[in-house]
Parts: C-alpha cells; sequence; structure tokens
C-alpha cells in the first residue's frame, strides 16, 4: 500500500467525522481537520507506531480576507519512519482567531507559534509562552494581515524616547 | 578611609564604596545576574541577542531574542511577482547565496509546473554545492575564531574567495548572486568558469589537509569544545533541529536523499554523522561535508551535459533580452510575464533543499494571480536558534559563544 494511502486511510478510521478535506496537489498531501478534533489528530498522528510524525517543521498561518472561515494554521509535519512530510491544515474563524496549541505534542512549535501569532493575531490556547517573536511588544498590529498596509501604518513603531 | 574620601569628594559614590567593600565571593554567587548579551556582539553572528541569567558564571537560563533583522520578507513577497523575489533569497542566508536562489526556483517550479533543463539544473548543483562549501567554511572559520583559533578564519576566507570569484565569473556578482530564474539559470557557465572551478576542487583537497591539520591536532581547540553544548538526538528532532546540527546527533536526515531534488539521486555521496552531538562534533561535521560536497562536484563536472540553460515554455519563462529587442512573440511574452506574472494554478505546496544551515523550505499558496496569495520561509537558522535555551542550560558563560558558533545561525535567514 502506498504511503499516501496509509495515512488517509488511518486518519479516516480514527477520526472519520473530523477529517474536513483531503487534498493532494503536486505530490503534497493535505488533510483539513476540524478545529476541536486538532490535538487527537496530532497526538495519533505522532504515537502511532504505524506513522510516527515526530518532526514538526513549521507551523504558520494563511489569511484569506474575505473567506467565511478567515484563517487556515497549517503545519507541516514528517515522519522518519515513512519519509514524507505532511501537511495539516485547521480553519478558524476570524472572531476570536484562536486555536489550541500544539506544544505539548510537537516542543518544536513553541517558536513557530509565537511568530504566527506576531505575524496573524492568532492566539494559540495553552501555549508556554506567547510573546511576539519578531516585532515589539508594544506593535499593535499583524503585519502578515492581509488588511496590514504593505508600507506600515505611520506611528505605528513608536521611537525610542530621547534620553535626558 | 580618610584618603578614599579625599579622592572621592562625592558623598553618595563615597557610601556606595563602604557598601562595596563588605561583599565577599560568597555573596556574590547566591545572587543570580541577569546579563544581556547582544545583539552587538561579535560572536552572535548577526544582530542575535540573549538575555542570560548566571549563577556565578553557570548559566541558569538563555532567552534569545529575534527581530533586529526583521525586514518582513513574507509580507513584501505578497507583494511583488515571482520572478521579482529572486534578489531577495540572497540576502536569506548571505554566506551562502546560490543554495537560496536554487531553493526558491525549485518551489516554485514545482507549484507551477515547471522543469529545467537538464544543464541547467546540473549547473545549478554545481552552484549549490559551490555555495555550501562556501557557506561551511565561514561556518568553521568563524566558529574557531571565536574560540580561539584566528588563524583559522583567514585560511577559509581565502579559499572561500576563490569560490567568489567563480560566482563572478558565472553570475556576474561576488555576493548577491540572483543566478538562478525560474526555468533554468541566468547564463550559460562557459569554459573558462569550469576550468576555474576544476582548478579550485585541486588545488582545494591540500588546503583542506592543511586546515585539517591545524585543528585536528589542536589540544587547546578540542578539550575546549569537547563535551560542550550536547545537544541530544530526541531533543533535537523534538525541537526540529536540521541540517548539520541534527546530524551531528547520529540523525541520518538529509534533505537530499530523503527527498532528492536536481540530480542528486544520480550522485555517489555519503551522509556524515556523528553521535556526541556536541560543539566538536558539529565542528568535524562541517568539515566533512565540505569532502562530499567536493565529491559531488567532480560527479557533477564529469556528468555536465550540453543543452539549453532555460526551459522553452515561453508563457512561464522569461525569454532571452537579444530576443526581446528583435522578435515580437518574445516582446509580449516578456511584457505579460513581467507585468502578470507567471500565474501558477490555485494551490499550494512546499518545497525544501538541504541548505548548509539545514532544511530550508518555501511554503506557497497562489491563487491562480501573478502574485502569492502567501509565501512561507522555513528558515532552518530559526529552527535551529530554539535549541539554544536548552543547550546553553548549565553551561559556562564562556562556553555560550562557543554553543553559538557551532550552531551556526545566520540572523538574515532567522529575522526573514
Amino acid at each position: 500500500m502506498d504511503t499516501k494511502e496509509k495515512i488517509i486511510n488511518s486518519v479516516k478510521e480514527k477520526f472519520g467525522e473530523a477529517v474536513v478535506e483531503i487534498s493532494d496537489f503536486r505530490n503534497d498531501l493535505s488533510i483539513t481537520i476540524a478545529k476541536d478534533r486538532l490535538i487527537d489528530v496530532a497526538k495519533f498522528l505522532k504515537e502511532n507506531p504505524e506513522l510516527q510524525f515526530v518532526m514538526c517543521k513549521d507551523v504558520t498561518a494563511i489569511d484569506w480576507a474575505t473567506r467565511k472561515n478567515r484563517f487556515t494554521t497549517v503545519y507541516h509535519i514528517y515522519s522518519f519512519k515513512l519519509n514524507f512530510t505532511l501537511r495539516l491544515k485547521v480553519n478558524i474563524e476570524e472572531n476570536p482567531p484562536a486555536v489550541e496549541s500544539v506544544v505539548s505534542i510537537w516542543p518544536s512549535a513553541e517558536w513557530y507559534e509565537r511568530e504566527t501569532f506576531d505575524m496573524y493575531g492568532i492566539e494559540f490556547l495553552n501555549h508556554p509562552d506567547l510573546r511576539r517573536m519578531y516585532m515589539p511588544e508594544s506593535f499593535e498590529y499583524h503585519p502578515l494581515r492581509k488588511d496590514f498596509p504593505l508600507l506600515g501604518i505611520s506611528g505605528s513603531m513608536p521611537l525610542p524616547e530621547k534620553m535626558e | 578611609m580618610q584618603k578614599i574620601s579625599n579622592v572621592y569628594s562625592d558623598e553618595k559614590l563615597y557610601k556606595k564604596l563602604l557598601e562595596d567593600k563588605n561583599i565577599t565571593i560568597e555573596d556574590a554567587l547566591e545572587n543570580e545576574m541577569v546579563i544581556n548579551m547582544g545583539p552587538q556582539h561579535p560572536a552572535t553572528h548577526g544582530v542575535l541577542r540573549l538575555v542570560l541569567r548566571l549563577d556565578g558564571e553557570t548559566i541558569v537560563k538563555a532567552i534569545p531574542e529575534l527581530g533586529y533583522l526583521h525586514r518582513g520578507y513574507e509580507k513584501m513577497a505578497e507583494n511583488m511577482s515571482f520572478v521579482e523575489f529572486i534578489p531577495h533569497t540572497d540576502r536569506l542566508d548571505y554566506t551562502s547565496t546560490m543554495c537560496n536562489n536554487v531553493a526558491y526556483v525549485l518551489a516554485v517550479e514545482k507549484l507551477a509546473g515547471i522543469e529545467a533543463p537538464k544543464r541547467a539544473q546540473f549547473i545549478r548543483m554545481i552552484m549549490a554545492e559551490l555555495s555550501r562549501i562556501a557557506g561551511h567554511l565561514i561556518a568553521i572559520g568563524t566558529f574557531a575564531m571565536d574560540v580561539g583559533a584566528i588563524t583559522m578564519v583567514m585560511w577559509t576566507f581565502r579559499e572561500r574567495e576563490r569560490i567568489q570569484e567563480i560566482f563572478d565569473r558565472v553570475a556576474g556578482a561576488r555576493f548577491t548572486t540572483s543566478y538562478t530564474r525560474i526555468g533554468g539559470v541566468a547564463s550559460d557557465v562557459d569554459d573558462e568558469a569550469l576550468k576555474m572551478i576544476k582548478n579550485f576542487l585541486d588545488t582545494f583537497e591540500p588546503a583542506l589537509k592543511e586546515m585539517d591539520d591545524l585543528m585536528l591536532h589542536n589540544r587547546i581547540f578540542i578539550e575546549r569544545l569537547e563535551g560542550i553544548g550536547i545537544l541530544t538526538k530526541e531533543d533535537a528532532i523534538a525541537l526540529g533541529v536540521t541540517g548539520p546540527n541534527l546530524r551531528a546527533c547520529g540523525v541520518e536526515y538529509d534533505v537530499r536523499r530523503a527527498n532528492p531534488y536536481l540530480f542528486y539521486n544520480e550522485m555517489d555521496f555519503q551522509i556524515p554523522t556523528y553521535t556526541e552531538g556536541d560543539c566538536l562534533a558539529r565542528y568535524f561535521l562541517r568539515g566533512d561535508e565540505v569532502r562530499e560536497s567536493v565529491k559531488i562536484l567532480y560527479q557533477c563536472l564529469d556528468k555536465l551535459p550540453q543543452g539549453e540553460v532555460m526551459a522553452n515554455d515561453p508563457k512561464k519563462v522569461l525569454p532571452h533580452k537579444t530576443e526581446i529587442y528583435s522578435k515580437m512573440e518574445e516582446l509580449i511574452h516578456d511584457f505579460m510575464i513581467i507585468n502578470k506574472g507567471i500565474n501558477p494554478p490555485v494551490g499550494d505546496s512546499y518545497f525544501s533543499v538541504e541548505n548548509p544551515k539545514g532544511e530550508l523550505g518555501f511554503y506557497i499558496v497562489s491563487n491562480g494571480e501573478g502574485q502569492p496569495w502567501k509565501m512561507k520561509i522555513r528558515s532552518p537558522s530559526f529552527c535551529n536558534l530554539q535549541t539554544l535555551p536548552l543547550v546553553c542550560k548549565g553551561q559556562m558563560i564562556s562556553d555560550v559563544i562557543a554553543i553559538i558558533g557551532s550552531l551556526d545561525p545566520v540572523v538574515g535567514e532567522a529575522d526573514k
């Protein structure tokens, strides 16, 4: 059985109702799952001895701007056993933009989620240290959102005050 | 005491001095101290800032702070066409620019469904490996310099300079190469350039041996680094470390072997691994990788086929300049590609390559227009830096410099 079928079958078998969409574009397998089952699916993918997706390579988000579920968080996970990179997606609504954090399963997600929070303002629940990654703490906006202008917002980055 | 009070006429200062007089060494050790290291620090390889909590000389906690070189490339990428972004990839990991160029165009080609001609792919492979050698030479040299072996950096930069000359000949620029194009490479390599590469490889082996002789039997260097900054296999995988840092822990994972791109599946090379996972292992591993790159380069030069260097796909691949000025069809295509973009189909794809620092990945979402809807750069330095708090914990403060040097982050890439 081919690797992709194996992954799809085992996920579908366990979480039939939670799988929203499965797509295979340019040989990349991507599984969209329901928001409330993310932790269960992630745990299953990591701990199942047949799959062993032990490494989280990347976490990011997409801002769709006009869709009903405005944001999609994207997780790229890798299995050394299968030599396969799988993409997990979770659609989340605009208000409030929040999703459960996967740090408890993949510790590497800590910084990736911080970066995503910084750039998109998505709150990761139960994240141990959800601070901004790149922008200063006093910055109010989330730059990678589509409604943030390319040239920035004047006055949003206050200069350091002059020392007396 | 009377004398001091004469010297320090300021009463406040005098009082302070009297207070300090009673502090003993034991008191100082009991207090934890917070030290700010960087962003302007020569050993942090750019503008990396560390906040360290110390107990005496031992590190209790280390927190890296990023963002001092954040230029917002992901935002910029959303507002420019796929072709326009190529020069910006140079500025990610600026020690190995060609690798980034190759990674980016391969990611776009995967999304848009273009395949470059065989000769172009071989040229890309040659350039990527040369760039990998250059990147590792900087890593080795600056790392040795950070721990006190200044000779090393002179020798590695001497060799790197010759690679830069090859790039100058091939791409027209030494540093910011921007050499690859979507569907091929900007220009063909001529015989002179191939001769330069051959000449470089032939004389590089003895130079590498010379460097090994300098460092391998250097007791100060080895005792300074052995057993410092140990990263275990399990931690490395859990924290998403890739590249030489992962292989130094004993995980044989190399994207060139795991998911071969270009023609790496036809090449004969080893993936060096160490099991110690300390600073010394990471240092030796880079030296071994350079040797494997030399092996790949010889094979590439032998197998380099003749033919075109740009794919024949007028709707997606830029035509050559001389044709634009003389042919109507090419002029129209050039106008459309520059102004409207190459319009890949709706969808998303992730493509990653093995860079000197680790796995560089591009995740591109296209909505069918000329500009990417979203582009995420999965930069290896960013992920490797995440291990810093863990690795530094319990080490001495002077070892932090060695650890940063051995992890080899480039802040241009970590901050995007």
